[in-house]
């Protein structure tokens, strides 16, 4: 039984594309067939993410327009072949997806894939709706900080009443993944705290993605960033987190801050 | 940059929850509400159409918010003659 998910925010910027990439290569490299779909229609960038913008030929609307076939497409990572991506038009506007469309391809793809991760386009308009819409289970992207944690809030209640499951009396499962988390600022009660987030969102957590430079080199290379730099503190959370969403039981490492006095002194002099 | 500016910086984080559970606890509130006025209209009128045959134009749902109270009234007009409804919520 395919499980769909949607990663989403509310808020634009927080990871979620960077996330979308980096759970499905996770859970691709631990054997599961997974597909990935922007829905992210005029401003795609899921395929830059995973380095395959140079391979697009087809895209979810023309799907959805009837003038390809899905498996057209598709586009098949060169790293990992359990990992494919349906990627979003660059020329159309979001009202390309027509709600039939969105259905047909998704219930498509629940036949072929054990994970359908939708990407999610920021804000809660028509792209953001669509991507939600049929998803089993949702990853809620936040960053520690007021504007993001409130965008989060709104995009809860919107999985609690929007969706397909929600509509039939059931319930979307809700994830927390907390990114560009920096443990020594809140260490210092410069940034807010994972309980404090937990405490205001109270869905359950997911992982924390620590704020780390490897993230940044990983969209440079164009590979997820558990291909990249597999041993990096923010590849090991979400290659943790992909087990916790197949239902393993992992304790959740919370990112503190190593540094002893000496690597400070060294750290402050390197910069 | 003087100890107590060093203080006041210190506490930003405490200052970002509190303000968003106060932001929140408002917004959770209100979202609720334009959902629920027009299912609760719905709800109410189904069961006393029931009973007593009504026009729908002659219905009025309100919620109010007034010192931590909330109120819903419900005005009924039937057959000429008012029957109006008070519930608390």
């Amino acid at each position: 039984m395919a499980n769909v998910m949607v990663v989403t925010s509310g808020k634009g910027g927080v990871g979620k594309t960077t996330s979308t990439a980096a759970l499905g290569a996770a859970l691709a490299q631990a054997g599961q067939n997974v597909v990935v779909i922007d829905f992210d229609v005029g401003l795609r960038n899921l395929d830059l993410v995973l380095g395959a913008e140079r391979r697009v030929v087809y895209d979810f609307i023309n799907v959805i327009n009837g003038d390809a076939k899905l498996s057209q497409a598709l586009i098949r990572d060169k790293r990992l072949d359990t990992l494919s991506l349906l990627p979003a038009s660059q020329t159309r506007d979001k009202d390309a997806l027509s709600d039939d469309g969105v259905a047909r391809v998704i219930s498509e793809l629940r036949e072929k894939f054990d994970w359908v991760i939708c990407d999610s386009p920021a804000g809660i308009e028509r792209g953001a709706s669509h991507a939600m819409r049929h998803a089993d289970l949702a990853v809620v992207i936040t960053n520690p900080e007021v504007s993001s944690v409130r965008d989060s809030d709104r995009i809860i209640g919107l999985l609690d009443s929007k969706t397909e499951k929600a509509e039939k009396g059931g319930r979307v499962d809700k994830h927390l993944l907390i990114t560009r988390y920096d443990p020594a600022r809140a260490a210092t009660g410069e940034m807010l705290k994972i309980e404090d987030i937990l405490e205001i969102l109270s869905i359950p957590l997911l992982g924390v993605i620590p704020e780390s430079p490897e993230v940044l080199r990983a969209s440079n290379l164009g590979t997820p960033v558990t291909l990249s730099n597999a041993l990096s503190a923010p590849a090991r959370a979400y290659v943790d987190a992909s087990k916790r969403l197949r239902g393993e039981t992992i304790p959740i490492a919370m990112p503190t801050e190593r540094r002893n006095l000496l690597g400070r002194w060294f750290s402050r002099r390197a910069a | 940059m003087n100890i107590f500016n060093l203080v006041k910086r210190k506490r930003s984080a405490s200052i970002a929850r509190e303000r968003l559970q106060i932001l929140l606890a408002h917004e959770r509130a209100y979202t609720g509400r334009i959902d629920l006025l027009p299912v609760l209209r719905e709800e109410i009128l189904a069961v006393i159409k029931k009973h007593v045959p009504l026009d729908p134009d002659k219905v009025r749902v309100k919620m109010d918010k007034r010192n931590g109270v909330s109120t819903l009234a419900v005005d009924i007009e039937i057959d000429g003659a008012s029957g109006v409804l008070l519930m608390s919520a």
